[in-house]
């Protein structure tokens, strides 16, 4: 009887234990040999943290308001349809974007304004969407209009419609305008760490 | 800050603040009061006038911007011997009742023919999104439309 409770007793000591060693080794903690300095996994975990902060702000509305799903722009921090029915079918047509938007913005109206004022085109939808599905379309060149990680790189730090996003101005009421999470320069440099570091999804390290 | 700029034709020179908005100008320093205020805010169209033939909310549009610029108001649109299609059918179709927005809706559809020469309802609901307290939407959709025919004849005629 008693070797039956040991054999037992071991059996439900190696289920125990057996889920702890799988994560050990996964994280390399059971390896016999001292981690390198800058292994894979932190420059990995640094980029995943580059890409968290990057993504704090192009999910916030600053940017995703004119990356619509619907061809609708929105307004304001609630995300609200564009006022007076605007859409995509607006273009270039004789009601556009820069009928009442300019190169800057104008604090007299309170209407927001920056060079190349535009809807981001619909391949660039970013509305409703992940932020895994965000960056997989940020960065796929079909969809991306055919940008090379750099090119991305370069328009998310210097363009500066981007960039209006921290000098969002007043609203018509002459609120300021909520500006994203992240400090700009923040902000910057985590999207340079990210793509230096190879754009890797975090979704896609799990493998 | 001096800022130049051709306005109906004549060429002009300000010397204004550069934020200061070309509504402001247009109204209260050259003396054009055709266009109007309304909101102030972009939203109602009323100062609608053009700049280089693209239609523009002057109470949102900084005068800084209008720097070497072909800008028409509602008193360069036509004359009283060769109105402009718009204006013509705005007669013709007796469109405006208490009058204040119909400068700005005239504007906004004068720049509709010129990149739609025979707009449809979907075009006129697209693109003249002024606001008219009066209620005169109907009137100004079949004068657009008579508008278009003009238009269309005066080109297939010259």
């Amino acid at each position: 009887m008693k070797k039956v409770f040991w054999f037992f007793s071991f059996f439900l000591f190696l289920l125990l234990v057996s889920p702890l060693y799988s994560n050990l080794s996964s994280t390399g903690m059971v390896s016999a040999k001292p981690p390198p300095v800058n292994t894979a996994a932190e420059l990995s975990t640094s980029s995943a943290i580059a890409f968290d902060k990057m993504m704090d702000v192009l999910t916030h509305q600053r940017c995703v308001n004119c990356h619509p799903s619907d061809n609708v722009p929105k307004q304001s921090e609630a995300s609200h349809a564009h006022r007076f029915d605007i859409s995509r079918v607006n273009g270039q047509g004789a009601t556009n974007c820069n009928t009442c938007h300019q190169a800057s913005n104008n604090l007299y109206s309170g209407v927001p304004g920056a060079p190349d004022w535009a809807l981001a085109p619909h391949t660039m939808r970013w509305e409703g969407l992940s932020r895994i599905e965000i960056a997989r379309s940020m960065m796929d060149p079909a969809t991306n209009g055919n940008r090379s990680p750099e090119d991305i790189m370069h328009h998310l730090t210097e363009h500066e419609l981007v960039l209006w996003a921290w000098e969002p101005g007043v609203d018509a009421e002459g609120k300021p305008r909520e500006q994203p999470p992240v400090p700009k320069d923040e902000y910057i440099k985590a999207v340079k760490e990210w793509i230096e570091a190879g754009a890797i999804i975090p979704e896609e390290t799990v493998n | 800050m001096k800022i130049s700029f051709s306005i109906n034709g004549q060429p002009q020179t300000v010397d204004v603040e550069e934020e200061t908005p070309l509504l402001w100008v247009v109204r209260d320093v050259l003396g054009l009061k055709g266009t109007k205020f309304g909101c102030g805010k972009a939203a109602c169209g009323a100062c609608t006038l053009h700049i280089n033939g693209e239609a523009v909310r002057s109470c949102s549009f900084a005068v800084k911007y209008a720097e070497g610029a072909n800008v028409t108001t509602i008193e360069g649109l036509g004359t009283n011997e060769n109105p402009h299609p718009v204006q013509q059918a705005w007669v013709e179709e007796i469109v405006p009742q208490c009058g204040y927005c119909q400068p700005g809706f005239m504007m906004a559809s004068a720049a509709l023919l010129s990149k739609v020469a025979d707009p449809t309802d979907d075009d006129i609901d697209n693109h003249i999104i002024n606001i008219c307290r009066c209620g005169t939407y109907y009137r100004m959709r079949k004068a657009i439309k008579r508008a278009a025919t003009i238009q269309n004849s005066k080109t297939s005629n010259s």
